[in-house]
């Protein structure tokens, strides 16, 4: 074979590699295992991952929720499992068809008229929303919310610092924990769009309707971001309260935790403004026989044809867990999706009731909740959580201390329906002892 | 042979300006439009924007690909045609009356007078068609 391509030595083959570069020794790696030894060690390997053994109540973004058996069977079928974003996409027809459900089911969840095949996940979903406002609007500032998911205002800062784009910070209300109500005198005519996150991230749900009436008395869009899409099984839809863009994290439908990724980020756009969206379109069509097939459409928006005056340099799409995302939703079906729902919401009030009972402990904001809420307890959060955490073997929440000064005893429980009334009470329990 | 009117100021870009004191109003040439095929999308700044000569003001996009417009001369937005929203085919149908896209207030309203003449357009059209 060297010697077709007109070589003499495998060393060749590196010869544009600087020789102080190259490696000249062998890895130490361990000896090759057989495949009941490599189990046995991914067993114990397993067993040392003392956190996934917890009791969890976490939340703040990542969610853990029931994923029916069928969400991986489908999703592990090759014709879906080795595909990529369609770049020659006639040809995938079941691709397609997979990413327009799964448009025509965002947009049904979001109460929205158009989705695009989705985004990396929520946040990076949420900096384009940024983006996409200011060239709806021609205007340069955005006000977000600092109830946002810090991490999520992190990615949206990354995202406009370099765009032109000034992001200011709204305060949270210290009573409701919703965005505070003197926003109304922020907004001016070089206000592009209120961002605000709902449930936001202390679990408060915030008035949409009253925002998105706000944001367009000044010409203003709102975009509504979602951490944990389930909300949205009960909660009104973004949509119906008039918003303009809602961007979503889709890990809470059928893809599990696992360090972080992959999740999907949904996006939904009212009609008019589809022309500025992001991403990839997937539209249905009909071909001379009125056969129905479909097509990636308003390609004209993306960079392999727009190039440097593209509507995002994102062309892809996050695919299988589109997919997983897809089954899902239609699996549970409305019905469904409504019970996980009402599930997460009564066991977090459940529990919220109880730990409001507790001596020293309360329920920090007094705004709407879905599945998450603040607690206040007697004393520093940080060590309240490792001490239950070691003691008791249950995650109790996440301390607010990380992302907030001055909230040292505060921290952030989540509950959903995999949560028992066990588990709840031997949280309440753990905590009254600690 | 694509329409030329003999009133109008064009450009090497295949816009066409209609001088009316120091108001220039813009669009596209039947040649333009021609070559473009059905036009779905034209996308149009918004009143007050200002624009240096040859900068890109907009686009337009047909079923065969989407093209950048620019002003011909220097000036400030007074006015959009905002009925190409719903009916961008009138770039095709009318691209010198219905199919106009932007009015600007000149800068230099001499300006014009750089442009080609219809005669030197349709030299231009040959030339560049050969």
């Amino acid at each position: 074979m060297l010697n077709a391509i007109g070589l003499n030595t495998p060393d060749d083959l590196f010869a544009s590699i600087p020789v102080d570069l190259q490696l000249r020794y062998h890895l130490k790696t361990p000896a090759a295992l057989s495949e009941l030894e490599l189990l046995a060690r991914f067993n114990e390997m397993a067993r040392r991952n003392a956190g996934a053994e917890r009791t969890s109540f976490l939340g703040g973004g990542a969610y853990s929720h029931y994923g029916p058996t069928i969400v991986d069977h489908i999703i592990s079928r090759s014709e879906f499992f080795t595909a990529y974003t369609p770049y020659q996409p006639e040809i995938s027809q079941g691709t397609l068809q997979a990413i327009f459900e799964f448009q025509t089911l965002v947009c049904q969840l979001t109460g929205m008229e158009v989705a695009n095949a989705s985004m990396y996940d929520g946040s990076t979903a949420l900096a384009e929303a940024v983006l996409m406002a200011e060239r709806v609007t021609r205007r340069s500032k955005v006000i977000a919310a600092s109830s946002v998911h810090p991490q999520y205002l992190e990615v949206v800062r990354t995202y406009v610092q370099h765009a032109g784009i000034e992001m200011q910070l709204a305060d949270f209300d210290k009573e409701s924990g919703q965005i505070d109500n003197n926003l109304s005198d922020r907004i001016d005519e070089k206000t592009a769009a209120i961002v605000v996150q709902s449930p936001n991230f202390f679990g408060c749900i915030e008035d949409l309707a009253a925002l998105s009436a706000l944001a367009h008395s000044r010409g203003a869009l709102l975009i509504v971001g979602i951490t944990e899409a389930i909300s949205l099984g009960l909660l009104k839809s973004p949509g119906a309260c008039d918003t303009d863009i809602v961007v979503a994290e889709g890990q809470s439908l059928g893809v599990p935790l696992s360090f972080g990724g992959p999740y999907v980020g949904l996006f939904a756009v009212r009609e008019k403004h589809a022309r500025q969206m992001p991403g990839r379109l997937v539209g249905e069509a009909y071909d001379k026989q009125g056969r129905r097939g479909f097509v990636l459409t308003l390609a004209t928006r993306e960079q392999h044809i727009r190039r440097e005056k593209a509507t995002s340099n994102i062309c892809t799409n996050e695919g299988l867990i589109a997919l997983a995302a897809t089954v899902y939703m239609e699996t549970m079906g409305r019905q469904g999706l409504q019970e996980v729902a009402k599930q997460c919401a009564q066991k977090a009030a459940y529990a919220a009731r109880c730990i409001q009972e507790l001596p020293g402990f309360s329920i920090r904001f007094k705004g709407p909740r879905f599945n998450e809420f603040v607690v206040r307890g007697p004393a520093n959060a940080s060590q309240l959580l490792r001490k239950l955490a070691q003691e008791k073997r249950i995650d109790a929440g996440i301390a607010l201390s990380r992302f907030y000064p001055n909230c040292e005893n505060d921290f952030l429980v989540c509950v959903t329906e995999v949560n028992t009334r066990d588990q709840i009470d031997a949280l309440v329990n753990g905590l009254s002892n600690a | 042979m694509a329409n030329v009117p003999e009133d109008l100021h064009y450009s090497k870009d295949h816009e066409w300006v209609r001088a009316d004191g120091n108001v220039a109003t813009i669009g596209i040439t039947d040649y333009a439009q021609n070559s473009l095929g059905d036009v779905v999308y034209v996308e149009v700044p918004k009143v007050g924007d200002e624009f240096a000569t040859n900068e890109s003001f907009g686009s337009v996009e047909s079923v065969k690909a989407v093209s950048e417009v620019f002003t011909p001369v220097a000036g400030e937005v007074t006015e959009i045609n905002e009925e190409l929203n719903d009916t961008p085919e009138k770039v095709n149908s009318d691209p010198y009356g219905d199919g106009w896209m932007i009015k600007i207030r000149m800068t230099n309203p001499g300006e014009v007078d750089s442009l080609l003449t219809a005669a030197e357009y349709e030299d231009f059209t040959k030339a560049e068609r050969e």
